[in-house]
């Protein structure tokens, strides 16, 4: 059984489909990636996936059980027990220190834990950077803390959303370095990303046109091995 | 750090490292907050400052005879129904007819030091005679005899006689220590101490009137004035209306305006609150959408915007407190020209209606939060 499975998904706003008769499989462990033009449904497909939105039709099937017609409340459940998200542009609490901002995402999956969140920033190499703020923190490094407040509830799925999209070059090499990481950890990876070079890293990639998927790629070179390089 | 840890660092931090927009909020409670409890200490300290006030338009009470006259121990008595702490001053009069130069001239003895305290509005150019031996010339005797402060004048006194005798009179050598003024009826009087008139007639004991002045309000006036009267078969004690009915009147009219101005502060603070805090919502809408994606739930953030909404409900009510008793303060100096009393329970009502209100205020804007969209923290949102 897949962990992740999208039946005849359609999301129709008006006259506008913006998703049309998706099909998609994610096993446990994959790392793919989902590559498309602005408008072709990538936000869609991420919303639905993430538990943001539901489909017009169709069956989204997560662990085996379908999650579009479940109500919001479960929802914020699934996303909170199931989903790590990475977002393009960071999106960390002003306010709250990388450290602080990790343990946001265990306060509302279960106890606040500052050990393991620490642990979870040393894994991103930012153990030193604890205690900064936000505004203390180059974007590569923001970015490097929303990767460990995805990952510190062991989710099923990340869900990456552009997550180089607002990174240099060497950020975003150490970022994909991250997720060859988190993959060989046995993580399941989703990266919507407009990069192809950073698409290519997966082992597969799936191209969305005007809501249907239109072509996949397997990466057949894919050995996990760490080899990013621009 | 446990969860109730997190909880409360969060909202300290959401208002400690987000200080500038957050002091418009706490600003506009504080502020709200002092002129409440200014307000409220005025509005309970007024009566106790108006009456003082009104203390200055003379007595509030009358004591005058059931049956012809009274004595000095029958005052006394009535005295005793009142409570003490109430008595401002309690002055009797007696009067009789006397002769300056030979002319008829009405004489008020009294107890010149109460006279003072019954009669503040009492204008005296010179000194008020401290003691036997000195009076106090009206102004228009004053003119009339072309008396003045520090001449001594013989006051003479003619004994009732029985069957016709002729009867020598009384002569009496007194100081004038001062021209008394009011623009009334007391410009035409002589007024000496009780003793030298109870000499002077050699008659002691026997009194016309007497003039009460006592702080409090109209209602516990009247419950004096009946006791008194029922208890104290000599005397009849009165109200002087056109002193109490006035200090009633305005005293009504200006709690009601405070209550006013107290119930319009609130609902400015709470309209300036509410839109302070929408703008915090609005500001904090890709956090929220964020803290939802993360998977807070609805109440989960309610609570959170709740708890920043109390805290500073509170810092703002101690603040306000403070800033309040300053307040209450400068205006009883400028307007009453007397200190306020603290009231130490008015400092935690202020602050939990401080913080009833910033709650009420946070409502509709917390309702807004958690109907925004998580998906917005995704690109192209």
């Amino acid at each position: 059984m897949s962990l992740l499975e999208l039946k005849n998904i359609y999301k129709i706003y008006g006259d506008l489909h913006a998703l049309d008769d998706v099909n998609l499989k994610v096993e446990k462990g994959e790392w793919l990636s989902i590559m498309g033009p602005s408008g072709s449904g990538k936000s869609t497909m991420m919303n639905i996936i993430g538990c943001m939105d539901k489909p017009t039709k169709g069956e989204v099937l997560l662990d085996g059980v379908d999650i579009s017609r479940e109500n919001a409340k479960n929802l914020t459940a699934i996303r909170r027990d199931k989903i790590g998200l990475i977002f393009q542009q960071f999106h960390l609490v002003s306010y709250l220190t990388a450290i602080e901002n990790v343990m946001l995402a265990q306060y509302y999956h279960s106890v606040p834990d500052e050990k393991e969140a620490l642990e979870a920033l040393d894994r991103v190499g930012l153990a030193d950077r604890a205690k900064h703020l936000p505004s203390q923190l180059s974007g590569g490094e923001q970015q490097r803390v929303c990767v460990a407040r995805a990952l510190i509830n062991y989710p099923e799925i990340i869900l990456a959303d552009e997550p180089t999209g607002n990174l240099d070059d060497a950020n975003e090499k150490i970022v994909v370095d991250l997720f060859h990481k988190l993959h060989n950890d046995g993580t399941t990876l989703i990266v919507v990303t407009h990069d192809p070079e950073v698409a290519e890293v997966a082992q597969r990639t799936v191209f969305l046109r005007n809501g249907k998927l239109h072509k996949e790629t397997i990466n057949e070179n894919f050995t996990g091995e760490i080899k990013f390089d621009k | 750090m446990n969860k109730r840890k997190m909880y409360f660092h969060m909202i300290t931090a959401s208002l400690i490292r987000r200080r500038s927009r957050m002091l418009v909020a706490l600003l506009s409670i504080a502020i709200g907050a002092a002129i409440l409890s200014g307000l409220v200490t005025i509005y309970y300290d007024v009566p106790r400052q108006m009456g003082a006030q009104f203390r200055n338009y003379g007595a509030n009470m009358i004591f005058t005879p059931s049956d012809g006259s009274f004595t000095s121990a029958d005052i006394e008595q009535g005295k005793s129904y009142i409570d003490s702490a109430d008595i401002v001053g309690v002055t009797p009069y007696r009067y009789e007819s006397v002769r300056i130069r030979e002319l008829p001239v009405m004489a008020a003895g009294t107890d010149m030091q109460q006279a003072k305290l019954t009669s503040p509005y009492w204008s005296v150019e010179g000194e008020f005679p401290s003691a036997p031996g000195q009076m106090l010339l009206g102004a228009n005797l004053a003119e009339q005899f072309r008396l003045g402060a520090g001449d001594t004048e013989t006051v003479s006194f003619t004994p009732e006689s029985d069957g016709g005798e002729v009867v020598a009179d009384n002569m009496l050598d007194l100081t004038i220590t001062g021209v008394l003024e009011t623009g009334g009826p007391e410009e035409d009087y002589v007024y000496l101490w009780l003793s030298d008139l109870e000499s002077l007639t050699g008659q002691s004991g026997k009194v016309d009137l007497a003039e009460l002045s006592i702080s409090a309000n109209s209602e516990k006036l009247n419950q004096y004035a009946d006791t008194i009267s029922g208890s104290v078969p000599a005397v009849s004690a009165r109200l002087v209306k056109r002193v109490t009915e006035s200090e009633t009147t305005v005293l009504t009219k200006l709690q009601a305006l405070v209550l006013l101005v107290t119930v319009v502060v609130l609902a400015l603070t709470m309209i300036c609150v509410a839109t302070t805090m929408t703008a915090v919502v609005a500001e904090r809408r890709k956090e929220i959408g964020l803290r939802k994606a993360i998977g807070a739930s609805n109440a989960g953030i309610i609570k959170e915007f709740m708890g920043e909404g109390m805290l500073l409900g509170a810092v703002g009510g101690i603040i306000g407190s403070i800033l309040g008793f300053i307040f209450a303060q400068q205006v009883s100096i400028n307007v009453f020209s007397s200190s306020i009393s603290f009231i130490p329970l008015l400092v935690p009502i202020t602050i939990l209606v401080s913080v009833a209100v910033t709650g009420i205020s946070c409502l509709l804007p917390i309702r807004s939060a958690t109907q925004i969209d998580p998906a917005l923290v995704l690109k192209g949102e």
